[in-house]
């Protein structure tokens, strides 16, 4: 069966017709072009195709276009700053090594977007549960955990200069 | 476009009435919350489902209400991320709160349902494979297959059922309430369970889980599990345990997940104990246990490893609130 698919991705309203099997990761791929969406493990394990779903961290791979009827997605696209400028998290991810081969990185900035909302200046702790369900096979972890600490204090100091200013 | 899963109708019921009416028009319809176990089933081929029905939208399913005495109503649609933090469950119902903080990882535990996590399938070595890898072994007693590879002489599968949530609950005497075809029925959670990895749930044609009631309770709870891997692994062996005041002493109640195809409810540790608890006590706390749970080669890890695993879990959650309650005495 077929229906139409209404919700507000990365900030704009948008309607589709979607088939009731089709999953959210290839809606966002295929019909939405947002491919920082990464098709992964394919089975709900590795974090690559992590989306916010109503500003919460989904593994868009095992849930269906249909379920987020009205929901608010957000990508890796709609994370980025004004005329897509690196967020701050991005940068982080960028000037802190905490790329390398980068096919993690999306789902990654998502948790950490997510954790961030949440939490101004998390611990290694809140940090490392909050990544605990996004693989990377190359950094080791160490220099992404560094990344979000770094984009945590930058704009934990951000927020403090504009209060003060 | 890809096509990913095989074609199906998805329903969204928004009573129970439609619901029952969706049951009888469609009995082949699997039942769908998160999506967490189902989907990735789907995807491998171990499922057939030519509709699905969505349980989300129906009423009062995703809340938490407190009952008279201190009892309490959990709706089957919470999300595991919900019953986290529930405030609720704080203090001597926590069990039920640790073992939803310790499945899966963040996003799943947003997603994934405290019914489904109940309800899931049961999982095996020889059945979470692809499609190519199962026809290559000639499939299996659980799904299209005629042996058991785990047990390939005995007549029953013996995929094992690894639901963190249903330890704890069971060790808190929880009941769960079932919407059929002839109304509500209440059920003891560990009666839910069959000892049968291919039809492990003793629902009703046409029943759904809706909610778990928690009786009062006024004790220490905790839920503890040895996994591989964190945020990836199913549990090699989960416990919950619950310790409660008694006439004449302290009564503990334990229930294993992750070894059989069913929670095990360990019997014979129920007389009035005496805190702190006695090396003796412990030694038969290990005994029991090691003795009522049978982990087969159903994952990478050795059965025995799990049975030991269990015990050794059983013994330190016993020892851990036994020396709660004395520190709060």
């Amino acid at each position: 069966m077929t229906r139409i698919l209404r919700l507000t991705l990365n900030g704009r309203a948008r309607a589709d017709a979607v088939a009731d099997n089709l999953l959210l990761i290839d809606y966002l791929r295929d019909a939405a072009r947002l491919t920082s969406v990464k098709q992964g493990c394919d089975g709900g394990e590795c974090g690559a195709c992590l989306v916010l779903v109503d500003g919460s961290p989904r593994p868009a791979c095992i849930t269906l276009a249909a379920q987020c009827e009205g929901a608010k997605v957000e990508t890796l696209e709609g994370l980025s700053g004004p005329g897509g400028a690196l967020s701050p998290l991005q940068r982080a991810f960028h000037e802190r090594l905490g790329a390398q081969c980068g096919f993690c990185t999306p789902g990654m900035v998502v948790s950490a977007t997510a954790l961030l909302r949440k939490t101004k200046r998390p611990d290694e702790g809140a940090i490392r549960a909050a990544l605990e369900g996004n693989l990377c096979r190359c950094t080791g972890y160490v220099k992404i955990i560094d990344a979000v600490q770094t984009a945590a204090a930058e704009m934990a100091a951000d927020q403090t200069a504009e209060a003060a200013g | 476009m890809t096509e990913a899963l095989a074609d199906f109708t998805l329903h969204r019921p928004e009573s129970l009435e439609s619901l029952a009416i969706l049951r009888r028009a469609v009995p082949e319809a699997r039942l769908i919350a998160g999506g967490t176990d189902l989907l990735p089933n789907l995807r491998r081929g171990l499922v057939d489902a030519p509709a699905l029905i969505d349980l989300t939208a129906l009423p009062d399913f995703a809340e938490i209400e407190p009952l008279a005495q201190g009892a309490l109503r959990l709706g089957a649609g919470l999300r595991l991320a919900d019953l986290a933090r529930a405030p609720e469950l704080a203090g001597p119902r926590q069990a039920v709160a640790e073992a939803a903080r310790g499945v899966a990882g963040p996003a799943h535990r947003n997603a994934a349902t405290l019914g489904g996590n109940l309800c899931q399938d049961t999982r095996c070595l020889y059945y979470n494979q692809s499609d190519w890898w199962r026809a290559a072994n000639g499939y299996c007693l659980k799904y299209r297959g005629d042996t058991c590879h785990v047990a390939p002489q005995g007549k029953r599968c013996r995929a094992a059922f690894a639901s963190d949530l249903a330890a704890p609950l069971i060790a808190l005497g929880a009941e769960v309430a079932l919407a059929g075809p002839v109304g509500e029925r209440r059920l003891p959670l560990a009666d839910l369970y069959r000892d049968d990895g291919a039809d492990h749930l003793a629902l009703a044609p046409g029943e759904v889980l809706i909610a778990v009631h928690l009786p009062p309770f006024a004790g220490l709870s905790a839920y503890e599990k040895a996994r591989q891997r964190r945020a990836i692994d199913f549990p090699i062996a989960g416990v919950g345990a619950a310790l409660a005041r008694v006439t004449g002493g302290w009564r503990l109640s334990l229930a294993v997940t992750g070894t059989d195809s069913r929670p095990v409810a360990i019997a014979g540790i129920d007389d009035a104990l005496d805190l702190p608890l006695s090396d003796d006590m412990l030694a038969r706390i290990d005994k029991a246990v090691q003795k009522q749970v049978t982990p087969m080669r159903s994952t990478m890890i050795s059965s025995h490893y799990r049975r030991l695993a269990a015990s050794a879990l059983a013994r330190r959650l016993a020892q851990r609130l036994a020396e709660q309650a004395r520190d709060a005495r």
